[in-house]
C-alpha cells in the first residue's frame, strides 16, 4: 500500500498535521514563531551530520536542535543581546554552516531545492515509522504537560505560585519543538516548517473560542493544507512544501471572512 | 522547634535583590490556617515582592521560606491576556486544577459573574476581571490564598461585598490568607495580622498597634492611623474627608 510515492507522502503529510496543529497554537501563542525560525535553519547542519555519517536524518536534525535550542538558552541568559538578535544570529549562522558544510561534502551530491523547500519523492517507508511513531510520541508528551504549559502560557507567576513547575514544562516544549522540525523538514523542508506551524494556528484563531477549539481546527486546517497541497504539487509539478503553505495561505485568508463577519454581527 | 501546625507559610528574613537593589528585605511574617495577614505600604514598598517570596515565584532569595502547603491559589496584581490565545471564563477556572463544574458555578455566583461563564476573557472589564480571578482563587478551595490587590477596579459596593467574602472563605474553609490592600477600612475590619512594608518591615502587629505606631504615622500620615483607630470601637457611622458623621 505505501509502494505508491504519493500515498507516501500523503501518509506521511497527515502525520506531521496532527503534531504540528497542536504545537503550532503554543507557538503563535507563546510568540516563538522565531524561535522555530531558528530551529529549522539549523536543521541543515543536522541533515549534512546525517548524509556525513550515515544516519536517520530525523534523529540528526532533533539532536542538533536539541543543541541548538540549550545553546539558545544559555546565550539568553549570558549576554545582554535582546532575544530577537540571539535568535537571528543562531538562525542565520547555523544556517550558513550548514550550507558551507554541503560544499565540502562533494562526494555526496545534495538535492538543495528539496532540502530547504520539501520534496514529496523523498519520503521513504521508514520515514513514515519515524513520523508516525515520534508524532504520537510528541502528542502524548504535549498532553502530558498541557495544563502546566497552558497555564504559563496565560501567566507564568500563576502557574509557579500554584506549583505546575513552568520552567519543565518550557524545558520539554522546546524539546517537543526540536522534535516535531526533525520529524516534518523532508516534507515541508526547513524554511517552510515555521510556516505549518504558525499559519493553521493563525487560521484556527480567527474562528475559535477556546484553547481546545483552536488546536482542533489547528489541526483540521494542517491536515486540509496537506491533502489539498499535495494534490496540487502532484498536478503541477511543484515542490511539496510550497504548496502545502500555499493551500495553508488559502484557508487563512478564507477564515478572515469569519473574523468580518462576526464584526459585524456584534455591531 | 515548629509544633505550632497551623502554619501554613513562615518567611524568615527574607529578601530579594535585583541587580544591586534590594526589593524587599529583612521581612519575617507567619500565616496560619484561618488567619488574615495584611500587606500594606506605598507604592515600590515590596508587598508584590513579598507575596511573590511566599509563593516561591522568587528563588534566588535572602532568608527562608517555610511552607507548608500546596493547595495554593494566587491572584496576581496584574494578568493580561493576549488576543492570539482564545479563552473563555469557563477555560479559565479550570487552567490551574481541574475541577467539577458546580464547584466553577457556585464560586462564580459568589462573585456575582456567573453570567460572564462563557465569555472571552479579553472582552471583560477590569473589575469583571478582578472577579473572575478571585472566583478562580476561591473555587480550588486553598489552604492558602494570596491577594495581590484583589478588588481593584471593582466598583464601591462590590468592593466591600467582596472583602466580606474574603473574609468568609479565610472562616468557612479556614485557609490563611494573605492579602495586600491598599484600604485600610479593610485592612482594620478583617484583618488578623497587619505588617507595614517600606523596603523593610516598617512595622507589625494587630491593626490597632500598628496604627498607633510612630514609623506607620510617618509614612501614611495622621489621617490614616485615625482611619484605623476608629474602628477600635464599634461604630456604625463613618468620619467623612470634612470631618462630618455620615450614618451608615
Amino acid at each position: 500500500m505505501f509502494d505508491d510515492f504519493f500515498i507516501r507522502a500523503l501518509v506521511a503529510g497527515i502525520g506531521i498535521a496532527f503534531v504540528t496543529g497542536p504545537l503550532g497554537c503554543f507557538v503563535v501563542w507563546r510568540r516563538l514563531s522565531y524561535f522555530g525560525d531558528t530551529l529549522s535553519h539549523s536543521a541543515l547542519l543536522g541533515v549534512t551530520m546525517a548524509y556525513t555519517f550515515d544516519l536517520n536524518i530525523a534523529i540528526s536534525v532533533f539532536l542538533i536542535s536539541s543543541v541548538i535550542a540549550l545553546i539558545l538558552i544559555q546565550l539568553q541568559k549570558k549576554t545582554n543581546l535582546p532575544g530577537d538578535a540571539l535568535l537571528g544570529l543562531l538562525a542565520h549562522s547555523s544556517l550558513a554552516v550548514g550550507l558551507v558544510v554541503i560544499g565540502f561534502l562533494t562526494f555526496i551530491r545534495f538535492d538543495i531545492m528539496g532540502l530547504l523547500f520539501g520534496d514529496i519523492l523523498a519520503v521513504t517507508t521508514n520515514d513514515l515509522l519515524v513520523i508516525w511513531t515520534g508524532g504520537a510520541l510528541i502528542l502524548i508528551v504535549l498532553k502530558l504537560i498541557w495544563k502546566p504549559l497552558l497555564a504559563s502560557t496565560v501567566n507564568y507567576e500563576l502557574a509557579e505560585a500554584e506549583g505546575l513547575n513552568p520552567d519543565r514544562a518550557k524545558a520539554i516544549f522546546t524539546i517537543l519543538m526540536a522534535a516535531v522540525i526533525a520529524i516534518s523538514i523532508k516534507m515541508v523542508g526547513l524554511l517552510l516548517i515555521t510556516g505549518m506551524l504558525i499559519i493553521p494556528a493563525a487560521m484556527a484563531r480567527n474562528i475559535s473560542d477556546s484553547p481546545q477549539k483552536m488546536v482542533l481546527f489547528s489541526i483540521i486546517g494542517g491536515l486540509l493544507s496537506v491533502i489539498l497541497g499535495l494534490y496540487s504539487s502532484l498536478e503541477f509539478n511543484t515542490s511539496s512544501g510550497p504548496s502545502i503553505i500555499a493551500a495553508a495561505l488559502i484557508l487563512f485568508i478564507l477564515s478572515l471572512f469569519k473574523i468580518k463577519q462576526s464584526i459585524k454581527l456584534k455591531n | 522547634m515548629n509544633s505550632n501546625n497551623n502554619i501554613l507559610v513562615k518567611l524568615n528574613n527574607a529578601g530579594f535583590r535585583q541587580g544591586e537593589k534590594w526589593l524587599v528585605e529583612g521581612v519575617s511574617l507567619t500565616v496560619e490556617k484561618g488567619k488574615i495577614v495584611t500587606l500594606i505600604g506605598p507604592n515600590g514598598s515590596g508587598k508584590s515582592t513579598t507575596a511573590k517570596i511566599a509563593l516561591g515565584i522568587y528563588k534566588n532569595i535572602e532568608g527562608t521560606v517555610e511552607k507548608y502547603t500546596t493547595k495554593v491559589s494566587y491572584v496576581p496584581q496584574k494578568i493580561s491576556i493576549d488576543w492570539t490565545l482564545p479563552i473563555r471564563v469557563y477555560d479559565f477556572m479550570l487552567l490551574t486544577e481541574t475541577i467539577e463544574d458546580s464547584a466553577i458555578d457556585e464560586a462564580l455566583s459568589l462573585t456575582g459573574v456567573i453570567h460572564l461563564k462563557n465569555k472571552n476573557l479579553g472582552s471583560l472589564s477590569g473589575g469583571e476581571f478582578q472577579r473572575v480571578l478571585i472566583a478562580r482563587a476561591i473555587s480550588k478551595k486553598p489552604e492558602l490564598l494570596v491577594l495581590d490587590e484583589p478588588v481593584q477596579g471593582v466598583d464601591y459596593t462590590g468592593e466591600i461585598a467582596l472583602y466580606e467574602l474574603i473574609k468568609k472563605i479565610s472562616d468557612t474553609l479556614n485557609c490563611g490568607i494573605l492579602l495586600i490592600s491598599h484600604d485600610l477600612h479593610m485592612v482594620m475590619k478583617a484583618t488578623d495580622h497587619v505588617v507595614c512594608l517600606n523596603g523593610h518591615v516598617c512595622c507589625s502587629g494587630s491593626p490597632i498597634d500598628v496604627a498607633k505606631n510612630n514609623e506607620y504615622k510617618a509614612l501614611f500620615g495622621e489621617k490614616a492611623s485615625q482611619i484605623l483607630t476608629t474602628y477600635e470601637h464599634k461604630h456604625d457611622h463613618v468620619h467623612s474627608d470634612e470631618g462630618e458623621i455620615k450614618k451608615n
